[in-house]
């Protein structure tokens, strides 16, 4: 006897369920044979290795196995209920005026969605619809960009059945920032949402995608976004994760940017129980000047983890990651970065810097920065802090008269500053400090 | 009844006594100068009085406008009026001075139960004071004291006293590090606020400072005790004999 086929992987109870749901889904799921085929190879890579666990790297500090002890069913398409409450979605947006596309439970929902008037160069539509179609621009791209080993994107790969396509051609300049609303109703479901934005030379937008739902569901977001920047293109891309209390949240931002290009990312997380936030990055062409920030605001037992990775392939790019993680309570903030600079990509400049700001003796923060240089003539360098206020600066404050908790909201602010002063959109900017205020005057009031 | 009374106070610092014994009396419009070498225990008192955690009173009192300062958290010490200028002014850097001027003023006013200020009324305020001192508008974009030389940090607190109107404000080694200039710029703008309702506590090393801000009374203070007190006269003493002799009266 072979002792060695005793040996058998012990599914969990949420393993098993996403096996029993793949397999009921995937002849319903929208695409062409190829669009199978695509599903059949991603969902393969999950059947072998299962949920990401603690003993992958890439998954250390976020052990998915072990958080997700369950899956939920796939939604089901969003009733009338659902779809008007969602037209209040985004409040955190303030005024700023966007061009609004709206998911509902990872539909897209077009009488919520502001399709009027398109400025010329500009095309929306759904993943769902390009799918059934058989969109051979949209083909060429889906699944190309975002990294094929990774356990998250497999999962999405194989069920996505919705998302946004995003066109942009050669030059045009899209003032008015568009928004992705993703919005998950009461029901306890999962939902993959798959988008693709085509940002052709020489173009300018910006995209806000944002994440929302109510507390007391423990739904499930997986949520995948994959980009393609063209040469001379300048783009901005703000994620604002503002999900419910008890949601999973994961996402992935796959982005390959071109020549004299100027690529903003920006992740804003506030929301959900476990978030895991992906950034892989590829610069393909030379002199490109990218920023690479976010800002994370944690309390309770919330556990935000973003992990990026910058690939410097062409020379003369120039990155500046900055995150920073505000933890109170018994929050767990992740942050792994990697900066990977190829042979041929001489003269980059890539600096990243993350700071923790703890305000709890029980909340953790793990940094992991990493730097891969295989170029000789760099400038590369990473920074990681973590600590708590400073209360020599907290004394000072308050010898001018201002009390406790507005020293520490005013230098909690300050701290976070210094990344959402990144983001170039001013309204933007004002809506996110807004945000964050607004979580420091909760904490204040407790 | 005195605006600032201290009686026997005794501070210690990680268990160290520092203060072991300081009485010390300001009326309101007076300018006490308090003299002593290094390690006497002149930061310890500034500290003290605005309430510096670390900073622990085990015995004796003090009394502003006679209550119990340390009944009180530094917010409200600065909001019944105390001010201290730091030896060492701090840098915010994402704090911009003008956010920071108008929190602290407006957390004073409303502490005091006065109506904060628009941010017309505080813009018009600030550029009034700032004018006064010779403090350009670029100075006040910036984040707190980063990037500011030693005598633009003094200038600031200068600033930042003559904004919040103290009725006592403490000078903690206001001139170090003042090249002759900044010094002026910093007396006048001491000077420029004296007056009957309001009192100056001026901590110094040296007695350079007290040309320009002229006190009523010199302290001098050795081995956590005042030593001895006498006019302004006692500066030049110490000027010309150096502290020598308080080391060793301290000690005896």
């Amino acid at each position: 006897m072979n002792a060695m086929a005793d040996v058998k992987v012990i599914k969990t109870a949420a393993e098993t369920a996403l096996a029993q749901a793949y397999s009921a889904a995937r002849d319903q799921l929208p695409g062409d044979d190829a669009v199978a085929a695509q599903r059949e190879a991603a969902f393969a890579l999950f059947a072998k290795d299962g949920l990401p666990h603690r003993r992958i790297e890439e998954w250390k500090y976020t052990d998915l196995r072990a958080l997700m002890r369950e899956a939920k069913p796939l939604a089901s398409p969003p009733d009338a209920d659902a779809k008007a409450r969602a037209k209040t979605a985004a409040a955190f947006l303030g005024d700023v005026e966007t061009r609004r596309l709206v998911f509902v439970d990872g539909a897209f929902v077009p009488e919520l969605s502001d399709l009027a008037a398109l400025e010329p160069g500009l095309a929306v539509g759904s993943l769902a619809d390009a799918l059934t179609e058989g969109d051979a621009a949209v083909l060429a791209h889906l699944g190309r960009l975002a990294p094929k080993g990774d356990l998250a994107v497999a999962l999405n790969t194989a069920f996505m059945g919705d998302g946004a396509v995003i066109r942009i051609a050669s030059g045009a300049t899209i003032e008015r920032p568009l928004h992705l609303c993703f919005v998950s109703s009461q029901k306890p479901a999962a939902t993959f949402v798959r988008s693709l934005m085509t940002v052709a030379p020489g173009a300018r937008a910006m995209l806000i995608e944002s994440h929302e739902g109510p507390s007391g569901s423990d739904y499930q977001v997986n949520a995948a976004l994959e980009m393609v920047v063209g040469d001379g293109a300048h783009v901005d891309h703000v994620k604002i994760i503002a999900d419910g209390a008890e949601a999973l949240h994961v996402s992935t931002l796959a982005a390959a940017v071109g020549a004299k290009a100027r690529f903003n990312a920006f992740t804003f997380t506030m929301g959900g129980a476990v978030v895991r936030n992906q950034i892989f990055l590829n610069f393909d062409g030379e002199d490109t000047v990218a920023g690479i920030r976010g800002a994370t605001l944690v309390r309770d037992r919330q556990h935000a983890d973003t992990t990026l990775v910058a690939n410097h392939i062409a020379r003369g790019c120039q990155s500046r990651e900055m995150f920073k993680t505000v933890l109170d309570d018994e929050a767990h903030g992740v942050f792994q970065g990697r900066i990977i600079v190829r042979h041929g990509a001489q003269k980059t400049d890539a600096k990243m810097m993350t700071r923790a700001l703890l305000l709890s003796d029980r909340a953790e923060a793990d940094n992991k920065p990493e730097l891969e240089i295989f170029a000789d003539d760099v400038q590369c360098g990473h920074g990681a802090t973590s600590g708590a206020l400073d209360e020599e600066l907290k004394f000072y404050l308050m010898a001018r008269g201002i009390p406790a908790a507005e020293a520490e909201a005013l230098l909690i602010q300050a701290f976070l500053g210094e990344a959402i002063e990144g983001i170039e959109h001013a309204g933007l900017r004002e809506a996110l400090t807004d945000c964050a205020n607004g979580w420091l005057r909760a904490r204040g009031k407790r | 009844m005195p605006l600032l009374e201290i009686k026997n106070l005794h501070v210690e610092i990680d268990g160290k006594q520092i203060l072991k014994g300081v009485d010390l009396t300001v009326n309101a419009g007076e300018v006490h100068a308090i003299m002593g070498p290094n390690g006497s225990g002149k930061s310890t008192l500034a500290y003290a009085l605005a309430g510096k955690e670390g900073y622990t009173p085990t015995a004796g009192e003090v009394l502003f406008n006679g209550k119990n300062i340390f009944a009180m958290e530094p917010d409200e010490r600065a909001a019944a009026g105390l001010f201290l200028a730091f030896q060492y002014p701090l840098e915010i850097p994402g704090v911009a001075t003008m956010t920071f001027l108008r929190t602290a003023l407006n957390a004073q006013r409303r502490k005091r139960g006065d109506a904060e200020l628009s941010t017309p009324e505080f813009i018009k305020k600030v550029r009034e004071v700032s004018g006064k001192l010779g403090i350009e508008q670029e100075m006040l974009r910036r984040a707190v004291n980063v990037g500011f030389s030693g005598g633009e940090k003094k200038r600031n607190e200068i600033l930042q006293m003559a904004l919040l109107e103290p009725v006592l404000a403490v000078l903690d080694e206001t001139d170090s590090g003042l090249d002759i200039d900044a010094l002026r710029i910093v007396s006048d703008g001491v000077n420029r606020l004296r007056g009957p309702q309001r009192a100056f506590v001026v901590i110094t090393h040296y007695q350079r400072l007290l040309n320009y801000i002229v006190p009523d009374v010199v302290h001098v203070l050795s081995r956590g005790r005042i030593v001895k007190t006498g006019g302004k006269e006692l500066a030049h003493e110490l000027e010309a004999r150096g502290y020598a002799e308080f080391h060793e009266e301290a000690a005896a």
